[in-house]
């Protein structure tokens, strides 16, 4: 075979079945105080730092990273389970998600031994929230064209520019940047960007949050002017955080996230026909629990795989591809048949505004965190053909 | 662990029997090139002499006794192969036989019924009636393994092909898809089916040979198309160099891996139960659905790699993408069971939908 495809039929161990339970407990809990509303996945207050602390006291952030940073050391199949359930909830994880996901990862890995000690145990505690600085006003997919500069200074660096699109950087107190430390050569355009860790308390940073279509404003523009950066705060090799970009990126793409954004629409349609709907309803309902089944099973495949030190980079991005492009399509799907439910059905008002919040953000499904395009490159590269 | 590895390693040993045998007696283009039919003999001959067509037959019935994950493993390899012999229908229909305790004759069976709109009844002097349709293989198959309902129950029978009634049909991919009638005919063993069996029991068995068959060629396609776009030029350059033909190609990896994912979660599900249960149902059914609908999906675009080439007779794409299509029709066709999957779905309510997916 030109390309060997693995999707091994991994099963969650005994050991996650009963942390389900308690994940299931604790957002019922959640729930019955009212620190949200599971059926409403449109929320002004989705920055939770009280329920943040309360995950993180129950061991559930860092889960996989070593006890001495205040983590866990559970499997990575332990945190899928804890993901899902907190997605499926609509459990506000904003504050919370990206240093989990993603930023710890990329500390417990490049930074300095002092800077983990500091950082790494306040994630665990739900205290820290992160946001990832990578795109730029004229810098998007291609991330190797930005431009914000990161000049060295006495002790550090001085960072001028601004970063776009950068999600909870209004509510964020670190991020990780990307900024340009030289200019990329002939050989290597990839070349001469670094990573850097952000206080975003430092004096120089100006945040400017963006409306979006829903009427949200969960993204911003980022204003760097002379923003020092000490030294310290480099993560891993000056110029190349083009070799640190690939790794991690299994992570985030291949997680329950990836299909689950727009779930409730699903549960809310099976809500309103009923217990015996026609074939019609029957039939739509069928295809979509089959579809939603087979991206878990691909997504739980891959987590597995990870958990046995495997990077299967092509996988990921196949369980990114298909399972953005369903969860945007989704509220298109479950709109034609909630054509054709009883308009006094108890919960058609939900449905109806559920509906029209997922169809308002199927469009940025598609593009956030890698757009389809470039998941596709990957995917052809693995394919072995560029 | 051990086990595990164990068994994994016994899967590969005879799935890699198949491939052998597949690869010596059943290339795609010499089978494509010549014009008769004389490579079925051999081929043939070489699965009966490794035991494959009676994989699922316990020993003690003269079978080969393997484990349901190896005949799974068989059934992904003769899928990638697109083979045109009823090995997977012997397969089938031996296990059905064995669920009864009959022992399987040698030579080619299929089953009946294939889908679920068609009833066998049992008569109550011991002979059959009724209609199967889109029977694959009949025309082949010395003997038909039926599934056959009495008001006592279900059972299972063995009837020789030649007493029963053929109207000969053919698929999308030319191969025997017929009808078969039961006019009071009498079957050369009959044995009541096991507790708790049903004629969905059969149809789940029948999806997931056919889903992983279908995962299978759509790896076939995913192979040969990836090859040619390597291969041809087009405005200068390879047709793997546009972008537009790699999102393509993207497109049908994400289609074979649906598939591919689909079809051996079920097949590890029911490898790892005791019966059909309502989990069975849920991966079995969602495969069938998810590989009939990258079937559709992955077909079309290999065929757009392609171009006319892969339009013609002389070309060996056909056989797989044909194939893969005609599969979505057997055992349940991918709406009966999405309706099927949907019903249940509706019945246990919407806040048992996510226990239900997560519980697998």
């Amino acid at each position: 075979m030109t390309a060997a495809l693995r999707f091994d039929p991994i099963r969650l161990p005994p050991a996650c079945e009963v942390l389900r339970k308690e994940v299931r407990a604790f957002l019922a809990e959640e729930i019955a105080a009212g620190t949200f509303d599971p059926h409403k996945p449109q929320r002004e207050d989705s920055d939770a730092p009280e329920f943040s602390r309360r995950v993180g006291e129950r061991g559930w952030l860092g889960m996989t990273w070593p006890k001495k940073y205040g983590g866990h050391e559970r499997s990575f199949l332990e945190r899928y389970v804890v993901t899902e359930e907190m997605r499926v909830a609509n459990a506000p994880t904003r504050r919370f998600f990206v240093a989990d996901r993603q930023s710890g990862p990329v500390l417990l890995k490049y930074a300095p031994e002092h800077i983990k000690m500091n950082i790494l145990p306040r994630i665990c505690r739900g205290e820290v929230c992160f946001s990832i600085g990578m795109s730029e006003p004229n810098s998007g997919s291609d991330l190797f064209a930005a431009k914000t500069k990161a000049t060295k200074t006495d002790g550090g660096f001085l960072i001028n520019g601004s970063k776009i699109w950068t999600t909870s950087a209004h509510i964020a107190d670190y991020m990780i940047a990307i900024f340009r430390t030289s200019p990329s050569t002939k050989e290597n355009r990839r070349h001469g960007l670094t990573q850097f860790l952000v206080d975003m308390k430092a004096p120089g940073i100006k945040v400017n949050p963006i409306a979006q279509i829903t009427g949200l404003y969960e993204f911003n523009e980022v204003v760097f002017t002379d923003t020092f950066i000490p030294d310290d705060h480099v993560l891993g090799e000056i110029d190349g955080a083009w070799k640190q970009a690939t790794s991690e990126l299994a992570y985030e793409r291949s997680g329950p996230e990836r299909f689950l954004e727009t779930y409730y629409v699903l549960t809310e349609l099976v809500r309103a026909v009923g217990p015996k709907p026609d074939a019609r309803g029957a039939e739509g309902i069928g295809r979509l629990v089959a579809q939603l089944h087979t991206m878990r099973r691909m997504s739980v495949s891959v987590a597995g795989m990870l958990q046995i030190g495997r990077e299967p980079v092509v996988e990921a991005s196949i369980v990114k591809d298909i399972g953005t492009v369903w969860e945007q399509q989704l509220p298109h799907r479950v709109r034609e048949l909630a054509a054709f439910v009883d308009p006094d059905a108890s919960n058609h008002a939900t449905l109806n505004e559920q509906l029209a919040f997922a169809m308002k953000i199927a469009p940025k499904l598609t593009i956030q965190g890698g757009t389809t395009e470039v998941l596709r490159g990957i995917i052809a590269r693995g394919l072995g053909l560029r | 662990m051990q086990t595990g590895n164990a068994v994994a390693e016994n899967e590969n040993i005879v799935a890699e029997t198949a491939e052998r045998i597949f690869a010596d007696l059943a290339d795609a283009q010499t089978i494509n090139a010549s014009k008769g039919e004389s490579w079925k003999a051999p081929l043939w001959h070489a699965l009966s002499e490794a035991g494959l067509p009676l994989a699922w037959v316990p020993e003690d019935c003269d079978g080969a006794g393997a484990s349901l994950a190896e005949g799974f493993s068989v059934l992904s390899a003769a899928g990638r192969s697109a083979v045109a012999v009823p090995l997977a229908e012997t397969m089938l229909a031996g296990w059905l036989l064995a669920q009864a305790g009959i022992a399987s004759p040698t030579g080619a069976m299929t089953v009946a019924p294939a889908g679920p709109r068609d009833r066998i009844t049992l008569n109550a002097d011991g002979t059959l009636s009724g209609r199967a349709r889109g029977v694959p293989f009949a025309q082949a198959a010395g003997h038909i393994a039926v599934l056959a309902s009495s008001v006592s129950g279900l059972s299972i029978a063995l009837l020789q092909r030649s007493t029963c009634r053929i109207e000969a049909g053919r698929n999308l991919a030319d191969d025997a898809s017929d009808t078969l009638t039961f006019n009071n005919t009498k079957p050369i063993a009959l044995k009541p089916a096991p507790d708790g069996f049903e004629q969905t029991s059969l149809l789940l068995m029948g999806a997931v040979v056919r889903s992983l068959q279908i995962a299978g060629a759509l790896e076939a396609m995913l192979e040969i198309s990836v090859r040619y776009s390597n291969e041809r030029i087009a405005f200068e350059k390879k047709i793997s160099k546009f972008q537009a033909v790699q999102h393509n190609l993207a497109k049908l990896a994400g289609e074979a891996a649906a598939a591919l994912a689909a079809a051996s979660s079920a097949a590890d599900a029911i490898a790892n139960s005791a019966g059909f249960d309502e989990a069975v149902f849920l991966e079995a059914a969602s495969a069938k659905i998810r590989c009939a609908e990258a079937a559709e999906k992955g077909a079309a675009i290999a065929h757009q790699v392609h171009g006319a080439i892969g339009f013609t007779q002389e070309h060996i794409l056909h056989r797989y993408t044909l194939r893969a299509l005609s599969w979505r029709d057997d055992f349940g066709h991918d709406s009966h069971w999405a309706v099927e999957l949907g019903r249940l779905v509706a019945e246990r309510g919407a806040d048992e939908l996510w226990p239900l997916v997560a519980s697998r």
